[in-house]
């Protein structure tokens, strides 16, 4: 058994729970929300396995470094993050309907990592560029980071299909009726939110650091850098405007969604579209 | 607090409506220069956008806006408006630090919106003792007050947390400073010593040496004061050609003195005098160091040579010459050899570069190696600021981490005379994270001892 079969049995797991979540929340059946709870639980088991087999693969290859070197690798550990951080926020908060947002979410990752043609899968030395100790700070502190913005996103659209239910004849209501209260999600978001800004501000900081050591400068506003920066000073805004102005509820919603774009424009458009020094995470 | 008559300009300077308005506005213009090219030549512009776009874009210092005049100047309004707000608010705090919780009204304590009564069966003497006893064991150091109304307990916990939020204000206020102390530009412009802070490249061929870097500024040279040697230039290879090493040997030599040897690659700088050399890039030349050894006698020669030229080793009656090579690039991985002893028919092989060949011939056997010279490329580079930007982002986690799962807490107890027995009013407050300083509220009352 090697990793790349053991990838492929989590890409199933994540997509039957996305799918038993999603059947939580139309059908309101707590057994399938349950069900899709220990699919996750066991895809994330068998992926940390893979994650670990993958490393030890490059190892037995003798190009060995940790598996978070290129996009198919940090697809796969963005999947692990956002799974790792949702499942701990489904038990800290006893919200198993969440899932039926950000599962879809990780099992579309885990999908395109594996059958996109502009991903390579295979395990690759490492290039003089990335051999440093700052490669696990840096990819770690910022994917921790990334995996909580997309539940604050999956928050955010929550919360408003739950607001627009709510003032909409109890036909829709009755979809909507197993999120939980609007209170609730705004709070969660926002404790999200302020999880991932700590841990964006700690990549960004890594990232700065590493730079200085490979190139000797901590800052060139090189795309990557600048829309890293870009996300971190809209989420600053949107700290800002709920600490000191108030802002609740829905606005703090399209922010969070705002945000998850920016997020997504930092990690993939920056590497599709945008030339520059993060070149080596496009393959 | 004395109500004085606000400045204009440090009201706007200290308001939240323009931070709120300059951190949407810095990431809006920060996407510019993301889409656009910076630092191309004129003539990529024009081809690009067409010559009046070209032009505009020129006049606005898009082409390099993150030095423009009106980025930095957003920068500045920025870092204004950072400092003002936190030296307004901060006086506020304090205030708010200092404000004695026993001074509190025991009318106010009832309308607190988390607040709890217990009434119990016994004297409030003995009661106030049990909820001295209550605050000590869970942690809180009380104080108390007895009045009229009855015995005021009171106890906090991290009212300092209220600072969390200056502190990372003022961690980017100190990453912005390290950024000027190690900007080139004030260094050369108000300090008028461009060693003060630089950033340069210079490209050094294997056996030579240089003194002097070339500022990427303005491509204007500058002067170490010590010498830097490439003694060797390497790039290593995994086995499926991907790079996995690029290596300079060097040695400064200071004062006409070798001081220091060692390699410098990829992520592992070198620095001397506070002056740091990064592995950046290298030129590879078409000449080549060949070494040719007898292996029976041990005499050796070492010659450099360009392609399809003859050398002659003529103390050893031997001739030898690169009649081709397989390049990838401008670096030659393998070469085709012509050698004679002028001895019968010479020998004509192909031989890796960096690997040793052996070749018989009638008058012995030869070691053949060859490598090809190269120049390396350092960037070099000297900021005095980076520190201070380093302490700056230290500081801002832990700013982050106060401001963000530290909150100032607050718990009264009053306790009453009441119908033969004792009424306890306790009241909270915290001024983050309500929802679980409730519980904790809660979990505090229930430990009561009645």
């Amino acid at each position: 058994m090697d990793s790349s079969q053991l990838f492929g049995i989590t890409m199933i797991a994540y997509l039957l729970a996305a799918a038993f979540y999603l059947g939580l929340f139309i059908f309101k059946t707590p057994r399938l929300g349950w069900i899709g709870m220990l699919l996750a639980v066991g895809g994330m088991g068998i992926q940390t396995a893979a994650i670990g087999l993958r490393w030890y693969e490059s190892y037995q290859m003798g190009v060995g470094h940790a598996p978070l070197t290129n996009m198919y690798e940090s697809l796969v550990f963005f999947a692990w993050c956002t799974t790792l951080f949702y499942l701990f926020m489904e038990f800290r908060f006893k919200t198993r309907v969440m899932g039926a947002f950000v599962m879809p979410c990780v099992a579309i990752a885990m999908a395109y990592a594996s059958f996109s043609d502009r991903i390579d899968a295979q395990i690759n030395p490492l290039i003089p560029a990335l051999q440093s100790n700052w490669l696990i700070a840096h990819v770690v502190t910022c994917f921790i980071g990334y995996g909580a913005f997309a539940v604050a996103g999956a928050l955010g659209l929550m919360y408003l299909m739950k607001l627009s239910a709510e003032n909409k004849p109890a036909n829709v209501h009755a979809l909507s009726a197993s999120l939980p209260e609007l209170k609730v999600i705004d709070d969660l978001t926002h404790k999200t939110i302020v999880f991932g800004f700590m841990w964006l501000s700690a990549g960004i900081i890594t990232g700065a650091i590493w730079a200085n050591e490979a190139w000797g400068t901590y800052w060139s506003w090189d795309p990557k850098e600048t829309w890293s920066i870009i996300t971190w000073f809209m989420y600053a805004s949107t700290l800002h405007a709920r600490f000191t102005r108030g802002w609740r509820g829905r606005r703090i919603a399209w922010l969070a969604i705002i945000g998850f774009i920016a997020v997504f424009f930092t990690y993939f458009g920056v590497n599709f579209l945008l030339s520059g020094l993060h070149s080596y995470g496009s393959n | 607090m004395t109500q004085q008559k606000k400045n204009p300009v440090v009201a706007l300077f200290a308001s939240v409506q323009l931070a709120l308005f300059l951190l949407f506005f810095l990431a809006a213009t920060s996407i510019i220069g993301t889409l656009i090219p910076q630092n191309s030549p004129q003539g990529v512009y024009i081809e690009k956008f067409g010559l009046k776009t070209a032009n505009l874009l020129h006049m606005l210092d898009i082409t390099d806006m993150y030095n423009s005049w009106w980025f930095l100047g957003l920068l500045t309004i920025f870092s204004m408006n950072l400092l003002v707000c936190s030296l307004e608010r901060i006086p506020q705090v304090i205030r708010t630090i200092r404000r004695d919780g026993l001074a509190v009204k025991p009318e106010l304590l009832e309308k607190f919106p988390l607040r709890e009564v217990v009434t119990v069966a016994m004297p409030p003497e003995e009661m106030g003792r049990r909820v001295l006893s209550l605050f000590s064991k869970q942690g809180w150091k009380a104080r108390d007050t007895a009045s009229d109304k009855g015995r005021l307990f009171f106890a906090e916990k991290g009212p300092w947390s209220r600072f969390g939020v200056y502190v990372v204000h003022c961690s980017i206020l100190i990453i912005l400073a390290g950024a000027l102390v190690g900007s080139p530009t004030i260094a050369q412009k108000i300090l008028r010593n461009p060693l003060f802070a630089f950033k340069g490249s210079v490209m050094i061929t294997e056996n030579g040496s240089s003194d002097q870097i070339i500022s990427l500024k303005d491509g204007k040279p500058l002067d170490l004061g010590f010498l830097v040697r490439c003694d060797t230039f390497n790039i290593e290879y995994y086995p499926n050609g991907m790079p996995k090493t690029y290596r300079s040997e060097v040695t400064v030599i200071d004062d006409g003195k070798p001081v220091m040897s060692t390699a410098i690659e990829v992520n592992r700088p070198l620095t001397y005098k506070g002056i740091t050399f990064y592995q950046s890039s290298y030129q590879p030349y078409q000449d080549y160091v060949v070494t040719v050894k007898n292996q029976a006698t041990g005499a050796e020669t070492k010659e450099v040579i360009a392609p399809a030229r003859q050398m002659d080793w003529r103390e050893a009656g031997v001739s030898y010459g690169i009649v081709n090579r397989e390049s990838q690039g401008e670096v030659t991985r393998r070469i085709k050899v012509w050698f004679t002893d002028n001895q019968g028919e010479p020998s004509i092989f192909w031989v890796n570069i960096n690997q040793e060949a052996l070749v018989e011939r009638p008058s012995g056997t030869y070691r053949f190696q060859a490598r090809q010279i190269y120049a390396t490329g350092l960037q070099v580079a000297k900021d005095p600021g980076v520190w201070l930007v380093y302490s700056g982002c230290l500081l801002m986690l832990v700013g982050l981490f106060i401001a963000f799962f530290l909150s100032h807490r607050k718990i009264y107890a009053l306790v009453q005379p009441h119908d033969m027995g004792s009424r306890i009013l306790f009241a909270g407050e915290a001024n983050k994270n309500k929802v679980g300083f409730t519980d904790k509220f809660s979990q505090f009352i229930s430990k009561l001892e009645k």
